[in-house]
């Protein structure tokens, strides 16, 4: 091989970048679902638990756009319950605490929706 | 050979005709059975809402002859809707106060009567039938619905303002700062608006929705009724037909819904 000298600390120190993420996290703590505050008074969301969890942000999408683009302001879930389509008056009647609730979830899933950017809070957190 | 290829083409002609053929067949009975029987989740309309086919405003401008009827329904309106009290260039409004010429532009005589002139109108959007801000948005954060109110949907509002300059009522405001810090008391069951966003009166959509008036309807005492103006036994339907009423620029073509008893 020529131009050893310089081509195999470059593949080293390639390596040695490209494997970063790897030694970075090597022996830290294992990734924990946060505990988070669920409503007291109720046990049932619109749709079940896992559902809710996994798909709440489609759920919202679909929400807003049938309450501001058609109108369609009642949702029957799959459960053939009815709910009034709002996250400030039916979500966060129930999820009263946004920080140990929402906030909680989003930042150890580095996620930042601009939901509260214009949404007010519920008074839960004050 | 020459029998081998002769052979192939047939063979090939007729399996495209019989693929081609099944399709057009009616679905068969096996798939119609397993469609469920009512598809879950359904969206609707809430029962105790109010339905039209063309929301409209017929105001008694008459009666509009104090300040004490202005600031009733101006606050009634920007405080359920967290509208933001900022006293400069960068105010926001859903409903305002304005005299004649500010108001009826287009009307050209000389010498208008003297208690017209005096009179202070009170201005919103007009929900036009052409509404040219929603012809010039480009991201139809602005549409017209099917019951003729002239929405906003302010998650996809990029703050361009074109609208602001295709509406030529100024019925719209933009935020050009974060309005939180400027709503007094804010009301929980509706939300602000952020920076960057157009805002205007809804014609209290999300209230029809539940079977309730319009704010600016309800803090009136009967000088504003509300209605549907495709109705011909309408109450603001009646109220045009024994009244002289305008519009607001209605040379423009927009169409406005929203009428003026004079």
């Amino acid at each position: 091989m020529y131009n050893a000298k310089y081509i195999a600390p470059g593949i080293l120190i390639f390596l040695a970048l490209f494997t970063l993420p790897f030694w970075y996290n090597f022996g830290a703590p294992k990734y924990e679902r946060p505990a988070l505050a669920l409503p007291v008074t109720k046990t049932d969301c619109i749709e079940p638990r896992d559902v809710m969890a996994a798909t709440h942000m489609q759920l919202l999408d679909t929400w807003r756009d049938m309450a501001l683009r058609q109108g369609k302001r009642v949702y029957v879930s799959s459960g053939d319950k009815e709910w009034t389509i709002s996250l400030q008056n039916t979500c966060m009647t129930c999820h009263v605490n946004k920080a140990e609730f929402c906030d909680k979830c989003h930042n150890s899933n580095s996620v930042s929706p601009y939901c509260w950017d214009c949404h007010v809070e519920p008074r839960g957190n004050k | 050979m020459k029998n081998s290829r002769r052979r192939f083409l047939k063979i090939a002609g007729l399996s495209f005709l019989g693929l081609a053929g099944s399709r057009m067949l009616p679905s068969s009975s096996a798939e119609a059975a397993t469609a469920p029987a009512e598809e879950r989740p359904v969206y609707r309309n809430g029962e105790r809402a109010f339905n039209a086919r063309h929301w409209g405003m017929v105001i008694n401008t008459r009666a509009f002859d104090n300040a004490e009827i202005f600031a009733a329904v101006i606050s009634a309106c920007h405080k359920y809707h967290n509208v933001p009290d900022i006293a400069s260039k960068q105010e926001v409004k859903w409903i305002w106060k304005a005299g004649y010429h500010e108001t009826f532009t287009d009307q050209l005589d000389n010498y208008p009567a003297k208690s017209v002139v005096e009179r202070h109108y009170p201005l919103l959007c007009n929900h036009c039938v052409n509404p040219a801000c929603v012809r010039v948005c480009p991201t139809q954060a602005t549409f017209r619905r099917s019951d003729g109110i002239v929405a906003m949907d302010y998650h996809r509002c990029i703050g361009c303002r074109y609208c602001m300059a295709g509406c030529p009522f100024g019925a719209r405001s933009f935020n050009f700062r974060d309005p939180r810090p400027f709503v007094a008391d804010v009301n929980s069951a509706f939300p602000t608006r952020m920076r960057g966003v157009v805002e205007k009166c809804t014609f209290c959509s999300e209230l029809l929705a539940v079977g309730e008036m319009p704010l600016c309807v309800k803090a009136s005492n009967g000088t504003i009724a509300f209605g549907d103006l495709s109705d011909p036994n309408s109450k603001v339907r009646k109220l045009l037909a024994e009244n002289f009423t305008l519009r607001r620029k209605p040379t423009l073509g927009t169409e406005p819904s929203v009428y003026y008893i004079i």
